[in-house]
C-alpha cells in the first residue's frame, strides 16, 4: 500500500461558493471530506454593539444590513420587538402591510436561494438570472412603496414609514400572478432534471434528532419534517387570520430543501393575495417619539424570517438607546450543522449543501 | 470563374509558383509550409477571440441578457479589449510554485491545443498534411493536454489546482477510452485514418446517418475531453474557484483559456469530420471554395451546441462522471464497435445492397439503444428501492 496522508484546505473566505466571507477549513482524504471546521466573523461590523449607541429608531436602518436579501422581516422582527418592549399598538392597515410586505421578501429570498443553488451546481448563471429578474419585480414594488429596493428600512414602531401608494395593489396582483406561472415554469425546468436528482438526493441528509438537537429552524427544519414555523407556532402580527399551510418533507436532503422552498412561495403568494384581497383603509402609523424611551425591562420578539427563526432581544434601561441589542441569527444556527452533514461527501456535495442550507454572511458575522 | 471558385486552393498554388521562380525548390516547400502553419494559427486565434464573444453573447441571450454590448458595436470588439487587458496584465507567480513546471504548462497545453489542425482539413484541398494515420495523431496529441494540465496543476503549489489536475487526469484518462473507440467504428466503416480519407468517404452519406450511436458517444466524450460543461469539473468554478489554472495571470492564463477553446473547437471540428461529412456538402464537385463554408458552418454548428448545454446543465460530480463513462459510453462504444464489425462483414458476404446496409445499422443502433435504456432502467428500479425517488412527498401541516 501506498502511504496516503490528509491535506488541509482552505475554502474560502474568498471563494465564489460561500456567498459572502466564510472560511471552511477541511481536512480532506483525496476528495474526500475528513472533518470541516467552519470560521466566520470575516463579516463582522460590530452591529450589536453599534446599536447599544444609538437610538432605537435609528437602528432600524442597521437591521436592514443583517440579512441583506430580506431587509423587511428584519425590519419586522425588530420592530415587533420594540413595541412589544414599549407597550405600542399598530393600527390594522400597517399591520397588513407589514405581512404583503414580509411574504414578498420570503418569495424573494427564496427565488434568490434557489437560484444561487443552482449557481452552486453549475449551472452557469441561468436559473440565477431567472430568479433575479422574477425578483425585480417585486424589488419595483418596494421601490415604489418605500424608495429603496434592498435595504428598505421601511417598518417604523407603530407602522410602517409610508403608506401603499395608488398603483400598488394592482401592480402586486400582477406580480402575484406571474409568479404563480413563473414557479410552475421554474419546477418544469428543473424539478425533475436528472443532473439535480443525482447531485441533490440524499446528500447532507440533516436527521430530524439532530435539526431539533441543532435548534435548526426554518425551511431547512421544515426539509426534515418537523412542522415548526413561527407563524403558526406562536403567531405575531395578524398571521392567525390567513389560511396557510405549513408544507414539510421527511427526507432532510438537499433535494427536499429545494422542494420546501418552492412550496412556501406558492403559500407566500397565497398569504398574499389573502392580504391583498383583505387590506383595510386606514391609518399606517400610530403616534410615536421619535425620541422613544421604553421602560426599563426586556423583550424577545421572535418570527418567521425567509431562513428561519429570527429574533431580537432588546433590555432597556429606560434611556433612549437599548442596553443590550442581541441578535437570534437564523443561518448562524443553522449553520452549525453543516460539519456534520459534510462528513464524508465531496467539495461538490459541500458547496450543494451550502447552498440548500442557504447562509447569508450579513447575518452570520453582523 | 475556375480561378475563383477556388480561390483559396489557387491563390495557394499561384503564390509556390511565383516563389518557385527564385527560390530552389526545397526552399520554397518550407516557405509554404511555413506559412500554412502561421495562415492555420492565425486563423484559430482570430476564431478563438470571437469564439469567446459568441460563448458569451449565446450565454446571454439563454440567461435573458444581452451580453457584452459596450465595445464595439455589438461588443464585437470585446475580444480585442480582453486579449490586451491579459497581456497587459502582469503575469505573477506564487513563490511556491513549482517554477520550470509552472512556466512550461502554458506553453504545453497551447502547442497541443494547435497540434491538430495540421492534419485537420478546412476544405476540398485545404489541409495542412493529409497523413494517413491523422485520426490515431489527433487523439495521442489530445493526450498531452492531460500532462500540461496536470503540470499547471501541480506547478502552481495550489491546493485547489492539485485538486483540479487530478480531477482533469481522472476525467480525460477515463473519457479517452469511449472516444476512441466510437472512432474505431468510425474507421472500420471507411476503411482509413487519414481524415482526409474519411471525409472523401462521406460524400454519398454521412456517416452520422449509419453511426448516431458512435456520434452521441463522440460528442460526450469530446465534451468531456475539452472540459466543457457539464463535464467542466476540473475547472467548476463554484467549487475549486478555477481548477489547475488558479494560479495564472496574464498572457499564460490567455494561454489556457484559449486552449480551452481551441480544443471546443477541436472536437466540434473532429466530430464534423468523423460523422457530420466534413465539408461535403451540394455544389462541393463543381464550386470547391463552398468546402470550407460547409465546414465552418457544420462545426459552429456543434459549437452552439455545447455552448447551448453549457448555459443550461448543472454539473456533475467527479464520481458519477467516471460511472457515466466506465459504465454507461464504454459499453456502449464496445457494443457498437463489435455490432459494426460484424454487420459490415455479414453485409459485404451476402452483397446488400447500400440502402439495406444502412437500414441494417440503424436497425442494430436502435437495439443497442434498447438494451441500454433497459440496463439503465433496471439500475433506476433498484435506486429507487434503496430510497432515491424523484418524487418526494410533501406533507402539508
Amino acid at each position: 500500500m501506498l502511504k496516503t496522508q490528509t491535506i488541509t484546505l482552505n475554502l474560502g473566505p474568498q471563494h465564489p461558493s460561500t456567498h459572502g466571507l466564510f472560511r471552511m477549513v477541511l481536512t480532506m482524504d483525496g476528495e474526500t471530506i475528513v472533518c470541516l471546521r467552519p470560521v466566520f466573523g470575516y463579516l463582522h461590523r460590530g452591529i450589536e454593539k453599534l446599536a447599544e449607541t444609538r437610538t432605537y429608531l435609528q437602528n432600524i436602518p442597521l437591521t436592514d444590513r443583517l440579512d441583506y436579501i430580506c431587509s423587511m422581516t428584519n425590519n419586522l422582527a425588530y420592530v415587533i420587538a420594540v413595541e412589544k418592549l414599549a407597550g405600542i399598538e399598530v393600527p390594522e392597515r400597517a399591520e397588513y402591510i407589514r405581512v404583503i410586505m414580509a411574504e414578498f421578501t420570503r418569495v424573494v429570498n427564496h427565488l434568490v436561494a434557489i437560484g444561487a443553488l443552482l449557481n452552486d451546481l453549475g449551472t452557469f448563471f441561468t436559473p440565477m438570472l431567472y430568479c433575479l429578474r422574477e425578483r425585480e419585480r417585486i424589488l419595483d414594488l418596494f421601490e415604489m412603496t418605500c424608495g429603496a429596493r434592498m435595504t428598505c428600512n421601511y417598518m417604523r414602531f407603530g407602522g410602517v414609514a409610508a403608506d401603499l401608494p395608488e398603483e400598488f395593489v394592482p401592480q402586486a396582483r400582477e406580480v402575484i400572478a406571474g409568479l404563480y406561472y413563473w414557479v410552475d415554469d421554474l419546477e418544469r425546468l428543473l424539478t425533475a432534471n436528472e443532473i439535480l436528482l443525482v447531485r441533490l438526493q440524499g446528500i447532507g441528509v440533516l436527521p430530524r434528532e439532530l435539526a431539533i438537537n441543532g435548534s435548526v429552524t426554518g425551511p431547512t427544519l421544515r426539509a426534515s419534517g418537523v412542522p415548526y414555523d413561527v407563524r403558526k407556532a406562536k403567531p405575531y402580527s395578524i398571521y392567525d387570520r390567513f389560511d396557510f399551510k405549513i408544507p414539510t418533507l421527511d427526507e432532510g436532503d438537499c433535494y427536499a430543501r429545494y422542494l420546501i422552498r418552492l412550496a412556501e412561495i406558492r403559500q407566500s403568494l397565497h398569504i398574499l393575495e389573502q392580504a391583498l384581497q383583505d387590506l383595510p383603509p386606514g391609518e399606517v402609523q400610530t403616534k410615536v417619539s421619535r425620541l422613544l424611551r421604553p421602560p426599563p425591562g426586556d423583550a424577545y420578539a421572535c418570527t418567521e424570517s425567509p431562513k428561519g427563526e429570527l429574533g431580537f432581544y432588546l433590555v432597556s434601561d429606560g434611556g433612549i438607546s437599548p442596553y443590550r441589542f442581541h441578535v437570534r441569527a437564523p443561518t448562524l444556527i443553522n449553520l452549525t450543522v453543516l460539519p456534520d452533514l459534510v462528513r464524508g461527501l465531496r467539495i461538490p456535495d459541500l458547496v450543494a449543501i451550502i447552498g440548500s442550507i442557504d447562509i447569508v454572511m450579513g447575518e452570520i458575522d453582523r | 470563374m475556375a480561378f475563383l471558385s477556388d480561390l483559396l486552393v489557387n491563390l495557394w498554388n499561384w503564390i509556390a509558383v511565383q516563389l518557385d521562380q527564385f527560390l530552389p525548390s526545397w526552399a520554397t516547400a518550407l516557405v509554404m509550409l511555413f506559412a500554412a502553419a502561421v495562415v492555420i494559427v492565425v486563423f484559430l486565434l482570430l476564431t478563438v477571440m470571437f469564439l469567446t464573444l459568441l460563448e458569451r453573447k449565446v450565454v446571454a441571450r439563454i440567461a435573458d441578457r444581452i451580453g457584452p454590448n459596450r465595445v464595439g458595436p455589438f461588443g464585437l470588439l470585446q475580444p480585442i479589449a480582453d486579449t490586451l487587458k491579459l497581456i497587459i496584465k502582469e503575469n505573477t507567480e506564487p513563490a511556491k510554485a513549482d517554477h520550470p513546471v509552472f512556466r512550461l504548462a502554458p506553453a504545453v497545453v497551447a502547442t497541443a491545443a494547435l497540434m491538430p489542425y495540421a492534419v485537420i482539413p478546412f476544405g476540398r484541398g485545404m489541409v495542412g498534411s493529409d497523413v494517413n494515420i491523422g485520426v490515431l495523431y489527433v487523439i495521442s496529441i489530445s493526450s498531452l493536454t492531460v500532462i500540461a494540465v496536470l503540470m499547471a496543476g501541480w506547478g502552481g503549489g495550489n491546493k485547489y489546482g492539485v485538486l483540479g489536475g487530478m480531477r482533469a487526469v481522472a476525467q480525460m484518462f477515463s473519457f479517452e477510452v469511449p472516444l476512441a473507440l466510437s472512432i474505431g467504428s468510425v474507421a472500420l466503416l471507411t476503411g482509413s485514418l487519414s481524415l482526409v480519407a474519411i471525409t472523401e468517404a462521406q460524400r454519398k452519406l454521412w456517416l452520422i446517418v449509419a453511426q448516431p450511436i458512435a456520434f452521441l458517444v463522440y460528442l460526450l466524450c469530446g465534451a468531456a475531453e475539452a472540459n466543457r460543461a457539464p463535464f467542466d469539473i476540473p475547472e467548476a468554478e463554484s467549487e475549486l474557484v478555477a481548477g489547475y489554472h488558479v494560479e495564472y495571470s496574464g498572457v499564460r492564463f490567455a494561454f489556457f483559456y484559449m486552449a480551452e477553446y481551441i480544443n471546443m473547437f477541436t472536437t466540434s471540428a473532429m466530430a464534423t469530420i468523423l460523422f457530420l461529412g466534413g465539408w461535403q456538402g451540394p455544389f462541393v464537385e463543381r464550386v470547391p471554395i463552398l468546402s470550407i463554408a460547409y465546414f465552418l458552418a457544420k462545426v459552429y454548428g456543434l459549437v452552439f451546441l455545447m455552448i447551448w448545454v453549457r448555459a443550461t446543465f448543472p454539473r456533475l460530480r467527479i464520481d458519477q462522471l467516471l460511472d457515466l463513462s466506465w459504465k454507461v459510453l464504454l459499453p456502449l462504444a464496445l457494443m457498437n464497435l463489435l455490432v459494426t464489425a460484424v454487420v459490415d462483414k455479414v453485409a459485404a458476404q451476402v452483397r446488400l445492397s447500400s440502402t439495406l446496409t444502412i437500414g441494417v445499422f440503424w436497425g442494430s443502433n436502435l437495439v443497442l439503444v434498447g438494451v441500454v435504456a433497459l440496463v439503465l432502467y433496471l439500475s433506476y428500479r433498484r435506486k429507487r428501492a434503496r430510497g432515491l425517488n424523484p418524487h418526494y412527498q410533501i406533507h402539508w401541516h
